[in-house]
């Protein structure tokens, strides 16, 4: 059977141009990019193109760009930094809707005694901004908001917030891995001092990221050790993946204006028709104002497991924010956060797509998840095609 | 992604028995949307030899539910209502080929659903406040249900509580009590608390509470977008400002009782909170 992935915003394909790219230093070049000899030597001049390629992506000069191990690395990185730096500011401003990279950083901050204010969003999940410049004091060492947020696609006013922030001199830290690649972003013109992002959420391998830190901010090293990215991250380097990284930069680039209106064309059909042929659905978030590519739909009276793993048998693979797919007990924190009711919780479900989609593929999930809801529905003994009163 | 067994698949796919009795003769509905699993468990029952004759089910949930709820049906039908009870949880599970541990819930949920029925048909209908004290508020478990699938089940850590009741699986601040309650049933020791000082001066007990509300209590409130200050102490009474994120959502388990248990625990057995 084949697959038909809509769960872009979980992890994506490698690119084959991005395979093709990284091949050679896997298989031959495998020197070390620190070794005097020349067979290390172009594996480190082959490191640097990588790093000019992340760089004009954002818009950043290629001396900003730090290369990790993944998103989680960056966002621990750039939080870590700031507090190492400031001392004395006891103070971390985040808000509820966090991935888990930042938001349970955040909470071991907390517990080792730091302050943390989280800040709350609307129904819409969008960021409350008088609680943002209320929460903001002398102690605040940093303030990190993502750029857009993983379940709901929903972009954040980075530019406003960074305006603010500049205005108080505080530091802002953006985790923007769900928004590189998918939206422009140029950090020229965007006050923020640090941002966060992911080679496998757009089209490169796992288990590599990067942080962009601004000129002139104050960084301290989160793994200490060798001199690797010149102190700023120790470790003999990913070679591979970080070439991977930048061929995934330089191809979103020549092409993100293309690919975003077609992925957000088939996104808005995908929405606009399940919406029409499912009742009781409703879109989660700000249609005015996400990714193009993300959209999250609550099915009510029906529970997301069930629902993914009906999808599966068809071969769609999707995300749901219901509890029995948290591995946990608790449904998504980002839905609970923006007041989502338990009972619409329960039945989200998270599409999100690539350039990779077809308008064939997504006409066949138009005729699958219908389908499938009043499967679910008919067993289920709440709402209206329930046979029960519920 | 869950391992679940062929044929928890199978009936997850195809299940049976599905829909709801007209005019049935028991009826046991337990779980609710909020808890994220339901199970609608409808009997024919012959008055006569007290068998039952027919059992239909609607679940929401997912789908280990779906097929727990499946096999339940078919394994009570032609049973009499002594022998259907019988039915454990683990002959639950066992008839599915096992369930993740995770989700031994779910067959939990098919027992109560049988259960219910029974009583319901037996004229047994108990009201809420009679089926005991409840431990977990975020998943509304008694400490009854805990008491009963711990025995049942052999099961002597609070995560093995979790997975079979979803009890202390959201805010977690019932833990401390179902480690209680396991020590009690099975009188081994549970893990020490943090020992509290034994003698304080006033100054030093003003200090350690407003510690343990900056550092136990505080972030997890906030973490739910809550506050908490501190705005007076008066001998044992404290008295705090409370800002719950959403009245009655179940993850505002913070409560006056559990700050004041948690005082209790850390600072003084006689401390006594107030909301302002
Ligand atoms: C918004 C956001 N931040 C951080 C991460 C973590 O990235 P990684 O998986 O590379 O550690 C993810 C990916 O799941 C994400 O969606």
């Amino acid at each position: 059977m084949s697959v038909i992935y809509l769960d872009n915003n979980a992890t994506t394909a490698v690119a084959p141009e991005v395979l093709e790219e990284m091949a050679p230093y896997l298989r031959d070049l495998y020197g070390n990019p620190s070794s005097m000899h020349t067979f290390g030597g172009q594996v480190r001049r082959k490191i640097e193109e990588a790093r000019a390629r992340v760089a004009a992506l954002i818009g950043a000069d290629p001396d900003e760009i730090v290369f990790t191990s993944c998103g989680t690395e960056s966002d621990n990185t750039a939080v870590m930094s700031a507090v190492e730096t400031y001392p004395h500011r006891r103070h971390v401003v985040t808000t509820r809707v966090e991935h888990p990279a930042v938001l349970n950083f955040a909470r071991h901050l907390a517990r080792k005694g730091f302050r943390v204010t989280y800040l709350p969003v609307d129904s819409l999940g969008r960021l409350d901004m008088d609680a943002l410049s209320e929460a903001l004091d002398d102690e605040t060492a940093v303030v990190s908001i993502m750029y857009a947020n993983n379940e709901t696609g929903v972009i954040f006013p980075v530019r406003r917030i960074g305006g603010l922030l500049r205005e108080r001199g505080i530091l802002f830290h953006t985790d923007a891995v769900q928004a590189v690649g998918k939206v422009p972003i140029n950090v020229k013109d965007l006050p923020v001092d640090m941002l966060s992002l992911s080679g496998h959420k757009l089209h490169a391998p796992k288990g590599v990221g990067a942080l962009y830190v601004r000129k002139g901010t104050r960084f301290h090293p989160y793994i200490i050790g060798g001199h690797q990215e010149r102190g700023r991250r120790a470790g003999t380097e990913n070679v591979a993946s970080i070439i991977g990284l930048g061929k995934a930069c330089e191809l979103a680039m020549q092409a993100l204006e293309r690919e975003s209106s077609y992925v957000g064309t088939l996104r808005d059909r995908l929405e606009q028709a399940l919406l029409q042929l499912c009742p009781d659905a409703m879109v989660n978030g700000d249609t005015g104002n996400r990714l193009p590519n993300t959209t999250n739909i609550s099915f009510q009276y029906v529970e997301g497991e069930a629902i993914l793993l009906r999808l599966d048998e068809h071969g769609i693979c999707a995300s749901s924010g219901s509890a029995c797919t948290s591995g946990s007990l608790q449904p998504s924190h980002v839905l609970r956060a923006m007041g989502v009711p338990f009972t619409a919780i329960h039945g989200s479900v998270r599409f999100s797509l690539s350039r990779y989609n077809t308008e064939a593929e997504i006409e066949r999930v138009i005729e699958i998840v219908p389908a499938v809801i009043k499967e679910l529905r008919e067993l289920s003994p709440y709402g209206r095609n329930g046979l029960g009163q519920g | 992604m869950w391992e679940y067994s062929e044929k928890v698949k199978e009936l997850f796919l195809h299940p049976r028995n599905v829909g709801e009795i007209e005019n049935p003769d028991a009826v046991g509905e337990v779980g609710s949307m909020i808890c994220g699993d339901a199970l609608k468990l409808t009997l024919r029952i012959d008055r006569e030899t007290e068998r039952i004759i027919d059992a239909k089910f609607q679940t929401f949930g997912c789908a280990s539910a779906i097929a727990s709820s499946s096999i339940l049906t078919e394994l009570i039908k032609g049973k009499t209502l002594d022998e259907a009870l019988k039915l454990t949880n683990k002959d639950i599970a066992e008839a599915l080929g096992g369930l993740p541990k995770e989700k031994m819930h779910c067959s939990v949920m098919g027992r109560e659903a049988l259960e219910a029925a029974i009583a319901d048909y037996r004229g047994e209908k108990r009201l809420v406040e009679e089926k005991g004290r409840i431990v977990c508020n975020c998943f509304e478990v008694t400490e009854e249900k805990i008491r009963k699938v711990a025995i049942e089940n052999h099961l002597t850590t609070v995560e093995e509580i979790t997975n079979y009741t979803k009890a202390g699986g959201d805010c977690g601040s019932c833990i401390p009590e179902i480690e209680a309650i396991l020590k009690d049933i099975w009188s081994v020791k549970a893990p020490e608390t943090p020992k509290r000082p034994k003698k304080m001066t006033n100054l030093q007990k003003i200090a350690l509470i407003q510690d343990v509300i900056e550092k136990e209590i505080r972030p997890r409130l906030q973490a739910d977008g809550g506050d908490i200050e501190l705005i007076d102490i008066d001998g044992n009474r404290v008295i705090v400002g409370l800002r719950a994120m959403c009245v009655g959502c179940p993850s505002g388990g913070v409560t006056i009782e559990g700050i004041q248990k948690k005082l209790r625990e850390l600072v003084s057995e006689d401390i006594v909170v107030e909301a302002q």
